[in-house]
């Protein structure tokens, strides 16, 4: 199978010499070149959904994502033979998870499709989770034709307004002729500043009528400033500080991958000798085994990263956004630093805590300004050391009395095996945080996780966009039995395209995260998390034609991983995992970062 | 507290419902809005009255306002000395007997009778919120029958006043 189309469709091509204008009137016939002087040429008329692929490939998009439907019908039909690859998943939640792996690995801008009503509110929670997580997509959401909007026509929903909260902008479409112009924003937005979602909500009619088009096509974005002027003077003055500052500490934030900053960062606090505490999305801005990188922090952080937040005197976070995840209860968080803050969101400054050193700006711009001239060191050195002997006195964890596998082992194991390139992608719970702590990350952006909003059914959609963007590299997908069976439907993409994702299922036949908080904080009152009839992973991934291989010792996991990771073809391996593993450390709610439990063994 | 900001924002569907959802979504408590059309095509201007707990608060408006993409300007007027408006519409229970007492306790205000019944008059009334607040006190005896208003319109001063310039704050003003 082949992303370009299925063979033999239409005769004419759609390159932009191709297209045949269907007719030559001008939009205002008539009211010009009445001085009798040379009359302007009438623009070229395009049938909208023919526009609509034109203007799409003006914009350098390369890969769409979807399902199409009645709104949507003239669309696809202008895609046929269009050679803009298409990828057709199984539902919408599935099309767009996968867009956004895609988006993170390539660092491309995917456009992604559903129909009107069912198809767009499918496609919710993945525009959520893109907008969370500030990765680029251009969503085009059929609607009913403009004559029946709003009288709750057949498969109506009002995705405009629905998705004002969870799109970085969104347009509704209401005519022709701004289509051109509406699509240029649409991917300028989404690829700029702080990236995100961008959504247009085409309404049938806009893609069958006879739309003209005139290039170039001007932007009407006055007010919009994707690249804030840098304060440079306080950049320089963090510096200044931060070099006299004892008990240093950089947070690294997913705004240093989407600026691909990560070299400069390690090149910095190689320099002036400050660790680094990651978010979940900024693991892998410095490698997992760089002396200078403490590992994540906040709720399942380590105790080393969480004591160097509590107890730093000098903070500098690059690109996250506070989020409680990571801070725990604010009043315990580096209650004696001095806190720098940089961000290419301004209303990120401000919001969680009142910085003293707010910085608007880029965080490539920011660390450029840092490395710039000498870096003198912080008197670090001491601090360095204590944070080093609360990592050998409360190295991560996990239990060795049990007689079951277990998962943190299956990552190491994992971890240990796998090249150099590999991607990482996970859905949302515990196995999350268990990949998050116990897998040695070695590269920048190549990890792929549901961060902000924390979307079961993430992980599966989004290797398959991974590994499209990446059709090389090993792709590894950590999935619990919970989120599998939330888009299960699109493993039939794996065969559809040549997809060779190793699923790596880690089963404790619960929803194990707050099966976890059940145990520890609702007396083990374990309502609704206990799975009692599970499918048999075995046959459904049989079903879809992958091979599957079922495994509960270290031993069996060991030879099932390596054989995973010698074939070139998708591979799942159901890891039987002890049921009553937990995630440990852990921040409880309410708690401050250095107020953990589990650190040690009991 | 109160918040006042001015905005200029595009001119297109859906931008009110964007500013008031943000509001909501972010849980700002909106006392007043006003839009309009300004002095430049396609760009309305509104004028948002606010209740808000703390600076850090008015601070996070501002910018969530200032980054969507169809707000073109915010202007804070909450420090500024700024001419503020409301218009206000009164129904108030006249037998018209009780019309000249109506008449000579609007006059002072420069309130007007818009329309007349035998029963009833709408007073037409301009002014700032307190002005108009004075007034619906003192037409409460009457019997006032139904009230609307339009919420604040306002603009800063081209000079700021002594007493405006001791409050401002520099930096308020943001151009977006």
């Amino acid at each position: 199978m082949s992303f370009e189309g299925p063979e033999g469709a239409r005769a004419e091509a759609l390159s932009p010499d191709a297209a045949a204008p269907v007719g030559t009137e001008a939009p205002e016939g008539g009211s010009s070149g009445q001085d009798g002087g040379p009359q302007p040429e009438p623009p070229p008329v395009y049938r909208g959904a023919d526009l609509l692929v034109e203007v799409l490939k003006e914009e350098g998009a390369e890969m769409l994502f979807g399902i199409p439907g009645g709104a949507t019908i003239n669309f696809y039909d202008a895609l046929y033979n269009s050679g803009i690859p298409y990828v057709l998943a199984r539902h919408e939640q599935g099309a767009i998870h996968a867009a956004d792996g895609y988006a993170r690995i390539s660092g491309k801008v995917p456009v992604v499709t559903g129909t009107s009503g069912p198809g767009s509110t499918n496609l919710m929670t993945g525009i959520a989770n893109a907008w969370f997580d500030s990765v680029p997509m251009v969503i085009i959401a059929g609607q009913v034709s403009t004559s029946v909007m709003g009288t709750d026509a057949f498969q109506e929903s009002p995705i405009f307004s629905m998705t004002m909260g969870i799109t970085k902008h969104n347009y509704q479409l209401m005519r022709g002729e701004d289509m051109p112009r509406v699509v240029k924003e649409s991917f300028y937005l989404a690829r700029t500043g702080r990236k995100g979602p961008v959504l247009i909500e085409l309404p049938k009619d806009m893609t069958s009528n006879e739309i003209p088009y005139r290039k170039p096509v001007e932007m009407q974005l006055r007010a919009y400033t994707p690249k804030p002027k840098i304060d440079r003077a306080l950049v320089e003055k963090v510096k200044h500080d931060l070099a006299r500052a004892k008990r240093p500490v950089i947070v690294a934030g997913a705004g240093i991958v989407h600026a691909g900053a990560s070299e400069l960062l390690r090149a910095f606090v190689e320099k002036a000798r400050v660790p680094v505490v990651h978010t979940l999305l900024g693991l892998g801005t410095l490698p997992s085994d760089h002396p200078l990188s403490l590992g994540m922090g906040g709720m399942h952080g380590t105790v080393w990263a969480n004591m160097a937040l509590h107890e730093c005197d000098f903070l500098l976070n690059i690109g996250s956004r506070f989020d409680d995840r990571l801070t725990g209860a604010l009043e315990h968080f580096a209650p004696r630093a001095w806190i720098a803050h940089v961000d290419i969101d301004e209303a990120e400054l401000g919001k969680v805590l009142a910085e003293d050193y707010p910085i608007h700006g880029d965080a490539r711009e920011a660390l450029e300004i840092l490395l710039d001239g000498a870096v003198d060191p912080s008197p670090s050195e001491e601090w360095l050391a204590y944070l080093d002997s609360l990592r050998r006195e409360y190295p991560l964890w996990y239990r060795t009395d049990r007689p079951y596998l277990q998962p943190q082992r299956v990552v190491e194991i994992a971890s240990e095996l796998a090249s150099d390139d590999v991607i990482v992608v996970t859905d949302v719970g515990q196995h999350q945080m268990w990949v998050a702590q116990f897998f040695r990350f070695r590269r920048p952006g190549r990890f792929v996780t549901s961060g902000g909003l924390g979307a079961m059914g993430f992980g599966l959609p989004a290797a398959i966009g991974a590994q499209i963007a990446d059709r090389d590299a090993l792709v590894l997908t950590f999935l619990g039995d919970g989120g599998l069976q939330m888009t299960e439907q699109e493993l039939i993409l794996l065969r559809e395209y040549d997809l060779p994702v190793k699923i790596l299922l880690l089963n404790n036949n619960s929803l194990g995260m707050v099966r976890q908080w059940q145990e520890l904080f609702y007396e083990e009152r374990y309502s609704s998390t206990l799975f009692n009839f599970q499918p048999d992973f075995m046959r459904l991934a049989d079903a879809y034609g992958i091979v599957g291989r079922r495994v509960e010792t270290e031993e069996e996991a060991r030879t099932a991983l390596e054989e995973a990771f010698r074939t070139r073809a998708p591979y799942l391996i159901e890891f039987v995992i002890d049921p009553m593993a937990n995630v440990l450390p852990m921040v409880p709610p309410g708690n401050g970062v250095h107020e953990m439990e589990g650190v040690k063994p009991e | 507290m109160k918040q006042l900001l001015a905005l200029k924002v595009n001119d297109q569907p859906g931008v009110l419902h964007r500013i008031t959802g943000l509001f909501l979504r972010r849980g700002f408590n909106i006392a007043t809005i006003t839009v309009g059309a300004c002095e430049e095509p396609g760009v309305s201007r509104m004028t948002i009255l606010l209740e808000v707990a703390d600076e850090r608060v008015m601070d996070q408006v501002r910018k969530q306002l200032a980054k969507q993409v169809d707000v073109l300007e915010v202007e804070d007027l909450t420090d500024r000395d700024a001419v503020t408006r409301e218009l206000c519409l009164v129904r108030v229970e006249a037998p018209l007997k009780m019309r000249s007492d109506l008449q000579s306790l609007i006059q002072p205000f420069r309130a007007q009778l818009i329309d007349v019944g035998f029963e009833t008059v709408v007073v037409e009334v301009t002014g700032s919120p307190a002005k108009i607040d004075a007034l619906l006190d003192l037409l409460r005896p009457f019997g006032v029958l139904e009230i609307v208003r339009t919420g604040l319109a306002a603009l800063p001063r081209e000079r700021q006043t002594e007493s405006g310039r001791a409050v401002l704050r520099e930096g308020r003003s943001v151009e977006v």
